[in-house]
């Protein structure tokens, strides 16, 4: 533990310390990276028994649900267990929408759904967020699990049954004309790995750009797209007079308004603001591969796996919430032996990070250097053992 | 002294909690740039005076009006940007934040960009933002912090922290600055050099309105002194009024030694 | 919405629904003692709860075996007492377990209230995860099979081997009161009786009310705050103990997600009542248990659980300090 966190503090410092081109083409090569992953399945990372595409839609998705929580969580310390909920309302919109009672396009719903389930998160956050902060948490989780009843008992919902077929997002190219005709504009091969050594895998082609049973890298690939824009996104926010109302809003709320920031104002649009992304984040999973969702797919034990992912990467860091939604969703697709202890194991995690490590694995750089500075001011004061507290 | 404008009115204001009254009754009002120090002994009620003229408390009964209209029902943020500042005698500093960003927490007060404008990136927020960033650096120069402006607040020595308290307060633009024993914990030294600060923050156009305990400070660099004891105002006047009221010499014999 | 339903099993609905509540009150005892001391919510509690729920049953496969039967509460009376002697030891376990691992540690630090919630969080998870692994983790040190009876299908409904088979006492109207839940109020109360008196009389409970009031000054008044919090972590373990024997004896299983809602629900009753005030929790459990019992009656059995968490968020927004006020030193017990 210890041997990581200094290496992962090292990392970020060095990082932090580039010239500002050398920075953006480490994140354009890493962007790169990312979009071919599915298509290189490197040996080791690579999951075997499961569809690897599939993977890594489902880890680009809970990392999406993991940067809109850490809105709420890590920038305006507001504790929310019922994330799921609104990663719900966004599925079900877009399931009742374009499937259900309606068949409306795909990329009108999306918008339409972001639209709202933000609308839900302000409509919930208008009473809740006047209560104190650890009764916030209950009070979501109520919620959450309201709202799961809700679609569970309402037949026009769906009902326990759910709702089935609804439809991918649109392709590009010619359809596909089963079963020899792929559709699309080209092929895309994968690689496959001998040991070290790569070569072209024939039988694994992603036609582009086709939304289908085939090959679920154009979902990934989809999702990757809307988790960049928001990563942009969410770092102009933070970084402008929103944001800072924010963070004086989590440390000190009373200080924040006699200094002229209108907390719950700025409470509502973090809470608001979450929900849209969490609702973006459904809308594309009830879409994926599958088209199908129901009330089992929305246990509220996923909304404590959303707030392990966030607390655990680092609150208030992006790119902890990352971090943290990856292994999340990745370990127990890895490493199947451990899928029926993902929960034990991030519980315990949840338990113990607070005690040893309450910063998380990626914190915010200003924490790095809130911790490198105190820890200066322990040495010159003698003490050895001391450490920052920031949530 | 010449008629001056009155920027605050408190008028006959009561707070009780449950049974304890902590303000009974007490008017007092201040001038446009003067500094009125307020003194009293520990639990007198001077910092609970603070707390319902910034909108912290309601008062059971009485008003406050700020450049003659009512604050009452008005949120302390409203308060806030209609122009009334203040620092805590606790230090409630934004800790995870450095020097500069707080004292941008406080220039914010007057901005309005929201997430639309820090999206795109408008002219509105880069008007904004360089507007904060300049008021701020110059608050921090004067409040001699400019070589911390980023550093975390945490990390700031103890004086520094109470100064950039100030800063904070003074980005708000107010037009008064409450000041909460701002020179609490600092050695004598370092007292005389606050209150020659404070002068020159008066000077700047701002009006003051200053706790503190020790009494020979206070006569110093206030235009006129309010002495609460027992949530009551029992004294009013100029520096040498207050020294030689008996009412007042009463209530700070034996309290003198240790509040000072 | 069916309110001529309603009408007509009042007596029913409000019967079952004071026993429910009054398991509801015993558990919200230990949410609102532990608010009362550290202004905190143990969010782990309802795992204390659902360990003592399986202590129960493992009593029941213990002392009587797998085969089920059915028969009176009279002939079970022996087996229930030891039985809740075994649930009330395994909760308090369980609970300073949670006293020691989710918060000791942070308070020691001064760590922010956020934090310890995670923590705690994070430790009900554990808890809850480890009852569903337990056939697992008896595997690893090779006990599998010798535990079989007690950890077999460890996700699924565990029951206990005894149903106890309500009779009815007396009658009002035409609803026959049955001894099962006359039994479950009645112990209940008695219970908190014991507890309201052992705040109110005993050092432990002087230095647990002055703890409540002020952790500072009790501290200066030779008051071990630590040894004070333990305690109290104890006192609603053994209160969740007995909560869970009530449970098993109405419900009859348990499942290792069982305390989840459950203890959402108990937290409502704590809050309902005023969280810190020990009275409230009896007042908020009984209230809650007879309000989602009506409220199944008018707008269905499968509204229950929504009924009682709109009530939690209509109680906070409009009186968060609860029907009786909150703070366990103000309110003398
Ligand atoms: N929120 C509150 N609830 C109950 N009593 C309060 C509250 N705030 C202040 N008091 C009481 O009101 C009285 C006045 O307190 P206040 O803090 O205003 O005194 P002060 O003059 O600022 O004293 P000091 O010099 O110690 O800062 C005290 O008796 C205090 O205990
Ligand atoms: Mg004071």
């Amino acid at each position: 533990m210890g041997v990581v966190r200094t290496y992962l503090d090292r990392m970020a410092r060095r990082y932090a310390a580039l010239p500002r081109p050398a920075r953006l083409a480490l994140i354009v090569l890493l962007v790169i990276f990312f979009y071919v992953l599915p298509l290189l399945r490197p040996p080791i990372i690579t999951t075997e028994q499961i569809d690897f595409g599939g993977v890594m839609f489902g880890v680009a998705a809970t990392a999406l649900v993991a940067v809109g929580l850490n809105i709420v969580i890590g920038y305006a310390g507001l504790l929310d267990l019922g994330y799921i909920g609104f990663y719900l309302v966004g599925a079900y919109t877009t399931g009742v929408l374009t499937a259900y009672h309606f068949a409306w396009p795909f990329f009108l719903v999306l918008p339409l759904a972001v639209v709202v389930t933000m609308a839900t998160g302000v409509l919930l956050g208008w009473p809740t967020l006047r209560v104190r902060g650890d009764y916030l948490a209950i009070v979501t989780l109520g919620f959450g699990e309201i709202i799961r009843l809700i679609v569970t008992n309402v037949g026009w919902l769906g009902a326990a049954a759910g709702i089935k077929d609804i439809p991918h997002p649109p392709n590009i190219g010619p359809a596909p004309k089963p079963p020899f005709d792929q559709g699309g504009l080209f092929s895309i091969p994968s690689l496959q790995w001998d040991g070290i050594i790569p070569s072209i895998d024939q039988g694994r082609d992603t036609r582009f750009l086709i939304f289908g049973a085939l090959s679920a890298v154009p979902y990934y690939w989809l999702i990757l797209t809307f988790l960049i824009l928001i990563l942009f996104a969410d770092r102009l926010v933070k970084d402008s007079r929103v944001g800072r109302a924010w963070e004086a809003t989590r440390e000190d709320e009373d200080a924040a308004e006699l200094m002229g920031v209108p907390t719950f104002r700025f409470k509502l649009l973090a809470f608001a603001l979450g929900a849209a992304i969490g609702g973006l984040s459904g809308s594309l999973y009830a879409s994926s591969q599958g088209g199908y969702i129901n009330p089992q797919s929305f246990p509220l034990l996923l909304s404590i796996l959303f707030v392990a992912a966030v607390i655990v990467g680092g609150a208030g860091s992006r790119w902890g919430a990352i971090v943290g939604g990856t292994l999340v969703a990745y370990l127990p697709e890895r490493f199947r032996e451990f899928a029926d202890f993902r929960l034990l194991v991030f519980g315990l995690a949840l338990m113990i990070l607070p005690v040893y490590r309450p910063q998380g694995l990626l914190p915010p750089r200003r924490t790095i250097r809130a911790r490198v500075a105190a820890k200066e001011i322990d040495q010159l004061e003698g003490r050895d053992d001391a450490q920052t507290e920031v949530l | 002294m010449a008629e001056r404008a009155r920027v605050l009115e408190v008028d006959d204001v009561t707070l009780r909690f449950g049974g304890l009254t902590a303000l009974d009754s007490v008017s007092l009002h201040i001038d446009e740039g003067e500094i009125l120090g307020m003194i009293g002994p520990n639990g007198a009620g001077k910092t609970t005076a603070f707390n319902v003229i910034t909108g912290v408390y309601q008062p059971t009964s009485g008003a406050v009006r700020f450049e003659g209209q009512p604050l009452a029902g008005l949120k302390k943020h409203a308060i806030t940007r209609r122009g009334i500042a203040r620092t805590f005698q606790n230090i409630r500093l934004f800790n995870s934040m450095t020097a500069l960003e707080n004292v941008l927490v406080g220039a914010d007060a007057h901005h309005s960009s929201g997430v639309l404008s820090a999206l795109f990136r408008t002219s509105k927020h880069r008007r904004e933002e360089d507007d904060g960033h300049e008021r701020g650096m110059e608050l921090l120069e004067f409040m001699g912090l400019t070589s911390r402006a980023d550093e975390l607040a945490a990390n700031l020595s103890y004086g520094d922290q109470r100064r950039l308290e100030i800063a904070r307060a003074m980005a708000t633009g107010p037009k008064l600055l409450c000041l909460d024993e701002p020179a609490a914990g600092f050695n004598p030294q370092e007292k005389v050099q606050l209150m020659e600060l404070i002068k020159r923050v008066r000077d700047r156009g701002y009006t003051v309105l200053l706790i503190e305990h020790d009494m020979r400070l206070v006569m110093g660099v206030t235009d006129r002194i309010v002495v609460l004891e027992f949530g009551k105002k029992i004294a009013e006047g100029t520096p040498a009024e207050i020294r030689d009221d008996p009412a007042v010499i009463a209530a700070y014999l034996g309290v003198d030694e240790d509040a000072s | 919405m069916d309110f001529s339903f309603l009408f007509t099993n009042i007596v029913e609905l409000t019967i079952t629904g004071l026993a429910i509540g009054a398991v509801y009150s015993l558990v919200a005892l230990g949410y609102t003692m532990v608010y009362g001391v550290l202004q905190l919510i143990n969010f782990a509690h309802s795992e204390v709860f659902m360990y003592g729920t399986f202590a129960v049953a493992w009593v029941f496969v213990f002392l009587h075996g797998t085969v089920p039967v059915t028969q009176s509460l009279g002939s079970t009376i022996g087996l229930l007492v030891v039985a809740l002697l075994a649930a009330m030891a395994l909760s308090a376990a369980i609970a300073l377990v949670i006293e020691r691992v989710a918060y000791r540690p942070l308070l020691k630090r001064g760590a922010p209230r956020l934090m310890a919630l995670i923590s705690a969080i994070g430790a009900s998870f554990a808890l809850s995860e480890l009852m569903g692994l337990r056939d697992r983790v008896v595997g690893w040190v090779g006990l599998r099979d010798n535990l079989d009876n007690y950890v077999s299908k460890a996700r699924d409904t565990y029951s206990n081997p005894v149903t106890i088979q309500p009779d009815t006492v007396f009658h009002v109207g035409s609803y026959g009161v049955k001894n099962v839940d006359i039994m479950v109020i009645v112990a209940a109360l008695l219970m908190m009786i014991a507890l309201d008196q052992f705040v109110r009389r005993t050092r432990f409970g002087r230095g647990m009310r002055a703890v409540a009031q002020d952790p500072d000054s009790a501290a200066l008044m030779g008051v071990n705050a630590s040894r004070i919090v333990r305690g109290t972590f104890v006192l609603g373990g053994m209160m969740a103990g007995a909560a869970a024997t009530l449970y098993m004896v109405k419900i009859g299983s348990t499942r290792q997600d069982s305390g989840f809602i459950l203890g959402v629900k108990a937290f409502t009753a704590a809050v309902l009542g005023g969280i810190g005030n020990l009275r409230g929790a009896l007042v908020g459990g009984l209230i809650l248990g007879v309000a989602e019992n009506y409220g199944a009656g008018i707008f269905g059995t499968q509204w229950k659980d929504v009924v009682s968490f709109v009530l939690l968020i209509l109680i906070l927004l409009v009186r968060p300090s609860g029907l009786l006020g909150e703070s366990l030193g103000k309110a003398r017990a």
